[in-house]
Formats: C-alpha cells, sequence, structure tokens
C-alpha cells in the first residue's frame, strides 16, 4: 500500500483499528508518513480520516469510550507503550485543529506557552528568539512584529490559524498533524495557509486530512483514500488525482460518490 | 470509462454527454468530408468539392464551441480521474478533428486543378479511392474508440497506421512513374500526390486521436504501454 521510500519511515501504522464502544471507526489500517513529504488523508465525512488522525498523537486518549487497537511507530518506537510520555510525544506530533483555536492570552503567551513549559528556552531573549522564529516560519510575523502583546484572539480567521501553526512550531515537532486547518478560512487564509505548508514541508513530516481534493491535490505528495473506516487506496497524490487504481476512490474524487 | 455511476451534481453529467455529443458529430462532419471529398475528386464533381469547403467552416464552429464548453467545465467543475482525462482528450481531439477537416477540404480544393478542363482523364486517379477510405476508416474506428471507451480498439487503430503508410509510399512510387512516363500530366499529378499526402496525414491525425482516447480510458500513455510491452516490464 506504501510507496517505495529509501529513508526509514517517520511514523508507521500497522493493522491500526479504533472503536468506539462497540462502533469500529477505522478497520485495519497501515500506513507510512516521511519525512519532506505531505500526505493528505480524504474521504466523505465519517469515513474515519481524523479519528485515524488522532491515533498519531493519542488525542484519541481523552475520549473515554474510544479503543485503539495495532501498532504506531514514530522513529520505530511504539507510541502506544507503557512507557511513553504523551505530553512529550504531542509535543514532537504537533496538532492543528480545524477551527483556530489560540489561547485567551498575548500573541506572544500563545507562541511562548509550549517551549517554556516544555523547557525549551533558558532566558527571556532565548524564547523571544523562539517566538520570533515560529512567528516567522508560520508566515505572520511581519503582521504581528509591533502588536505581541494583543490577544491572539484578537487576530482575524486566517492569522489565528497561522499563530496556532505557530504555537505548533515553537515545541519544534517533528511532525505536524492538520485537521482540516483551512476549512473555517476564506480563500485568501486558506491559500495562505496551503502557501505555509509547502515552505514547511521540507521541516517536518506533515499529515493533513482534508474535505477539499484540490487542496489535497494541491498540497501533498502523497494521498490516501478512505471510505467506511478502511484505506481505499494510498499512492502518489498525482497519480491518485488522475488515474486512481480503484473504483471506489474514483467515484469520490470525481464527485459520483452516494 | 463508463464509472456507471451519475455525479452528484447531474449538470456535470449533462456538460460530458454535451462534449461526447460535440465530438461525435464533429468527427461524423470529418469522415463524411474524406468520402466527399474523394468521390469529388474521382468523379470530378466540383459542385460536391465546393459543398466539402464549405461544409468545413462547421466543424471549425463546432470546435469552437467545444473549446468553450472545455474550458467552462473547468473552471466550474474541476474535473478529476477519468473526467479530467476525458475533458483533456476531448479538448485535443476536436483540435485534431479540425485539422482532418482541413486535410478533407484541402483535397476538395484539389478537384479543380486535378480535373481541369481539356485535359486527359488521369488512370491514376482510380488507385487513390482505396486510400482514401482507409484513412477514412481509421478516423471513424478512432471516434468509435472514443464513444465506447474503448482502449484494445484505439490501440488497433495505432496501429493500423503503417498500412497506411504504405500505401502512400505505394502510391507516391506509382504517381512518380506515371509522371515520367506522361510528362504532360505533371501539374495534375502533383495535385495527386498532395492527396495521399493529405490522406497520409488524416492517417497521423487518426492515430493521434486514437492515442489521446487511450489515455482517456486508461490513464495511460499508450506510447509508454507499448514500450513496457516490448521490454517485457
Amino acid at each position: 500500500m506504501t510507496p517505495a521510500s529509501p529513508a526509514p519511515h517517520k511514523m508507521s501504522a500497522r493493522g491500526v483499528s479504533v472503536f468506539y464502544g462497540q462502533k469500529q471507526a477505522v478497520k485495519d489500517v497501515s500506513i507510512d508518513v516521511d519525512m519532506d513529504k505531505v500526505t493528505a488523508f480524504i474521504g466523505p465525512s465519517g469515513c474515519g480520516k481524523s479519528t485515524f488522525l488522532r491515533t498519531f498523537n493519542r488525542m484519541n486518549d481523552t475520549i473515554a469510550s474510544a479503543r485503539v487497537t495495532g501498532e504506531i511507530t514514530l522513529d520505530g518506537a511504539d507510541i502506544y507503550a507503557a512507557d511513553m510520555d504523551v505530553v512529550q510525544l504531542r509535543a514532537r506530533v504537533g496538532m492543528v485543529f480545524q477551527k483556530p483555536n489560540p489561547f485567551p492570552k498575548s500573541i506572544f503567551e500563545n507562541v511562548a506557552y509550549g517551549p517554556r513549559i516544555h523547557g525549551l528556552a533558558s532566558s527571556k531573549s532565548d524564547l523571544e528568539g523562539i517566538v520570533e522564529r515560529s512567528l516567522k516560519r508560520a508566515g505572520l510575523w511581519e503582521e504581528v512584529k509591533d502588536r505581541l502583546s494583543d490577544s491572539g484572539t484578537a487576530l482575524s480567521g486566517g492569522q489565528q490559524q497561522r499563530l496556532c501553526i505557530a504555537r505548533a512550531i515553537a515545541v519544534d515537532p517533528e511532525v505536524i498533524l492538520m485537521d482540516e486547518p483551512a476549512s473555517a478560512l476564506d480563500p485568501i487564509a486558506t491559500a495562505k495557509i496551503e502557501e505555509l505548508i509547502h515552505e514547511l514541508r521540507g521541516r517536518y513530516a506533515i499529515v493533513i486530512v482534508t474535505h477539499n481534493m484540490q487542496q489535497a491535490a494541491r498540497v501533498s505528495q502523497r494521498t490516501a483514500f478512505f471510505h467506511l473506516g478502511q484505506l481505499v487506496e494510498y499512492g502518489e497524490t498525482d497519480n491518485l488525482f488522475t488515474a486512481p487504481r480503484e473504483e471506489r476512490t474514483k467515484d469520490y474524487i470525481t464527485g459520483r460518490y452516494g | 470509462m463508463a464509472s456507471g455511476h451519475e455525479h452528484t451534481v447531474k449538470a456535470f453529467d449533462q456538460d460530458i454527454s454535451q462534449l461526447r455529443a460535440l465530438i461525435s458529430q464533429m468527427g461524423g462532419l470529418a469522415e463524411q468530408a474524406i468520402y466527399d471529398a474523394m468521390k469529388a475528386l474521382q468523379r470530378g464533381d466540383e459542385a460536391l468539392a465546393r459543398t466539402v469547403r464549405k461544409k468545413d467552416k462547421q466543424i471549425d464552429a463546432m470546435e469552437a464551441e467545444l473549446e468553450k464548453l472545455v474550458v467552462r467545465v473547468i473552471a466550474l467543475r474541476a474535473p478529476m480521474a477519468d473526467d479530467l482525462r476525458e475533458v483533456i482528450a476531448a479538448l485535443k481531439i476536436a483540435a485534431v478533428i479540425e485539422r482532418i477537416g482541413d486535410y478533407a477540404k484541402n483535397i476538395a480544393k484539389r478537384v479543380p486543378m486535378i480535373h481541369a478542363e481539356g485535359e486527359e482523364r488521369i488512370e491514376a486517379v482510380s488507385i487513390l479511392p482505396a486510400m482514401g477510405q482507409l484513412a477514412a476508416d481509421m478516423v471513424r474506428n478512432a471516434l468509435d474508440a472514443f464513444s465506447a471507451r474503448d482502449a484494445k480498439a484505439a490501440a488497433e487503430v495505432h496501429a493500423s497506421d503503417t498500412a497506411l503508410d504504405d500505401f502512400y509510399d505505394s502510391i507516391f512510387r506509382t504517381l512518380v512513374t506515371f509522371m515520367v512516363e506522361n510528362p504532360r500530366t505533371i501539374s495534375q499529378v502533383a495535385h495527386l500526390l498532395f492527396v495521399a499526402k493529405n490522406l497520409e496525414r488524416i492517417g497521423d491525425h487518426a492515430t493521434n486521436v486514437a492515442e489521446m482516447v487511450y489515455f482517456a480510458a486508461t490513464g495511460h500513455y499508450l506510447a509508454e504501454a507499448e514500450a513496457g510491452e516490448s521490454s517485457g516490464s
């Protein structure tokens, strides 16, 4: 199911299933995610793509009825192992959500919070450096550098989303998970996020869930199509959107689904 | 390529049907133009030749219409996968059919020159119809393959181009021999050489249509598929 890659995979899922109580939301999915690549998860609502994405940094742990089986590794280490520090895991595998969710604090504090609690900065100037660098990488610095003490929630939706990306970047993650990061944004803010994903690609392994197929085609190098909890097809984005192998993939991406 | 399922957005299906209808109408006109041009040539029928030239404008107009439709479909529907391939193929096929129409028109244009008043009837004319038939068949088969989304039929059209090329080589030799033996006929027979060349070009264009049909139906390029077969991979 996985395109060949010379380097060891950054993250690998093997036979992963997710249950909510009795209901199985993700069925026996195996997939590899690599550095320098953007992997897009597409599929109709309820296909399990977001649920599956959340297994990559154990966000499902917060849902009492959720149960995950199978194996997920980060640099070969099982992230569901008993000795895995979940807080540390989520610093290494960051997440950006559909609706921008900045803390009700200043722009500076939004970005500084993570590095501070993880003890990544040894001094105030060190911390300021991390905040500036993170905001720059998130393409927000020029717009906010003169008002870092303003509330993060006072920014526009697109700026808030880039602030959330800066916040995720600030703790120096290796993998960034994005759950429909642009679906609540206007086309220009969306384009900025897509441009940002493009720029971040070389530095992180990025996995993005999106309902917008053109977006998946634009930002990703690999695309995985999910349907009814199963991984139907996973391949190079170019091939998947021009000549999909599976009938179900074709029906979905050409708008013949359902 | 026929998915069997309809698009959730019905208007998309209508656009695609319209696209297919335009291609088959254009193809029908181009095929008819080849038959009529060859018939006019054989009979020295200048009225029919004029009709062929006039009708070519219809093909040109349909190509323009199809182009607009394709632009609209791409802008509004953002087609994917087989839809995308079909729309791109239709755009390219329409351009090719338009060229085929031009070649038929060019043959029709030569009819008065070949049958100039007072000139003797040239026997060599009689060897061209079979070549014209083969070229027209290739066009029809390529378009039938498009209608049926038939990759195998498209590959057969592609392969049949060799026969047309052989035809051309043989006619070329025959006409040159004829000119050597009958120097008075050189200007007329030179026109016949162009007719043969036009038919040979029509075959090449039919081959292009076949390549696009193959791509639309399979998502693979015929040239690459054939290269893959011959290298055994």
